[in-house]
């Protein structure tokens, strides 16, 4: 009986510890911390597929999960995080130039 | 019995986790993430009915080995939604997206 | 101004939003319903496996059902990763302009030694697929990470490897598979059933193709685009 309440106790932490990782890569503010989480969930689903008694799965999970998905992502978030930085200097410009042509007016209304 | 409905359960709620963020974010790159959430939640479900027939004799290879197909569809999919969430941001002009700020981050539900 | 509006909208709660958690919650609770009433005990497939397993030609029950007992799936499935190729190519070009980062030497390093070794375990993992856990998608998946271990560092032969060849290691799985499936076609009157005695070494060469073609996938989708010299060659001819 002993070693099934371990293994019952090693299931309950498992699956809270992949919850909790869930649910804050779903919830942070940041990005790619969402991406980093993201890759250590898919590192401790391979955990929980090698307790389910499915190694091919564990195996396919951890070079795929962990090695391909993780860095598709972050190389995704470089590419999008360069095009707004990009896109907000534009922006930033256009946002100068009406506010000049704004004061320019205010001043020369009276 | 007890383990089969532990994993089941929590593949369950990782899919209405994941559910529930690809419709509150607003953010491609979370959207995928979140139907990447969804995904492991169905495929541990399907292991964990696998895994379910340990009392009778060996475990169903047929979950498996759909599991295993799913794993290499849901990458190409993720790297192609990757590659269209990219092309998106490029050639709209207005910026849709942020990096810090979200709906669901940022109303705290 | 907008600023103070997402203030506001940090105090009360989204309407919207509860809308979504309520639906989401409901349909947890279904499903959550389903899981507890149906019965597993009755329908299983996998004694049909475990009694037509000596027919397969492999040990590993999963090998089996990937590629012998449900072939066409993974048939479909090596499709749908040509597919995924095909879109990534016809949307944007390879070598997304950007800043190329210099490796360090450390990295060089352990690239020279790791790729090698990697490769070697992507192949023993298809060799081992037969009676252990592996085979093609394990293998590709290796291989494919060795490729983005590569392409991350910045190796110059790899930026110049003709679309040509790529094209031809993407389409060997999917041609071999699709051809081994035609053969038995002509030879046993049905798609995808192997000839008796000859399923093994059939299986092992589809599985060979369909990592090269699988880990070569991976990598392309990585590299996000069509290789450099893909249209401009086109246009010449």
């Amino acid at each position: 009986m002993m070693p099934y309440s371990i293994l019952t106790a090693f299931d309950i932490v498992l699956i809270s510890t992949l919850l909790w990782l869930a649910w804050k890569m779903l919830r942070s503010e940041d990005l790619f911390k969402a991406v980093v989480l993201f890759i250590s969930f898919g590192l401790l689903m391979a955990l929980a597929w090698v307790r389910m008694r499915a190694p091919d799965v564990a195996l396919a999970e951890a070079a795929i999960g962990a090695g391909l998905t993780g860095p598709l992502f972050l190389s995704a978030l470089r590419r999008m995080e360069r095009l707004h930085k990009d896109e907000r200097r534009v922006n930033i410009d256009e946002e100068r130039k009406s506010e000049t042509i704004f004061h320019t007016q205010q001043k020369e209304t009276p | 019995m007890i383990t089969n409905l532990l994993y089941s359960f929590g593949g369950l709620m990782l899919f209405s986790m994941g559910l529930f963020a690809l419709i509150a974010c607003s953010h491609p790159l979370r959207k995928i993430l979140a139907i990447n959430v969804m995904a492991t939640g169905v495929f541990l479900i399907l292991i964990a009915t696998a895994y379910r027939q340990i009392g009778t004799g060996e475990i169903d290879p047929v979950p498996q080995a759909m599991v295993l197909t799913g794993i290499v569809v849901s990458v190409s999919v993720t790297a192609l939604a990757l590659i269209l969430a990219c092309r998106v941001q490029e050639t709209s002009n207005h910026s849709l997206i942020q990096r810090k700020k979200d709906d669901f981050t940022r109303t705290g539900t | 101004m907008r600023r103070y509006s997402t203030h506001n909208k940090r105090k009360r709660l989204n309407p919207v939003l509860l809308l979504v958690l309520l639906l989401t919650a409901s349909l947890t609770i279904l499903l959550g319903r389903a899981i507890l009433t149906t019965d597993y005990q009755t329908e299983r497939l996998g004694d049909d496996v475990a009694q037509f397993q000596k027919l397969s030609g492999v040990e590993s029950p999963v090998t089996a059902v990937l590629l012998n007992f449900r072939g066409y799936d993974t048939l479909l499935e090596v499709m749908v990763l040509l597919m995924a190729v095909v879109g990534v190519w016809s949307l944007t070009q390879a070598p997304f302009p950007g800043k190329p980062i210099e490796p360090g030497p450390v990295q060089l390093a352990v690239v020279r030694l790791l790729t090698p070794l990697m490769v070697l375990f992507a192949f023993y993992l298809v060799w081992k697929g037969s009676s252990l856990a592996g085979g093609a998608f394990q293998g590709g998946a290796v291989l494919g990470g060795a490729c983005v271990l590569m392409l991350v560092s910045e190796l110059p032969w790899i930026k110049n490897i003709p679309s040509r060849h790529l094209r031809i290691g993407l389409l060997a799985g999917p041609f071999v598979f699709l051809g081994t499936a035609i053969l038995c076609l002509i030879l046993e009157g049905t798609f995808l059933a192997y000839p008796q005695g000859w399923a093994g070494s059939l299986l092992l060469l589809i599985e060979t193709a369909c990592a090269v073609s699988i880990g070569l996938t991976l990598a392309c989708l990585f590299a996000g685009g069509r290789p450099k010299d893909d249209l401009s060659r086109g246009r010449k001819r």
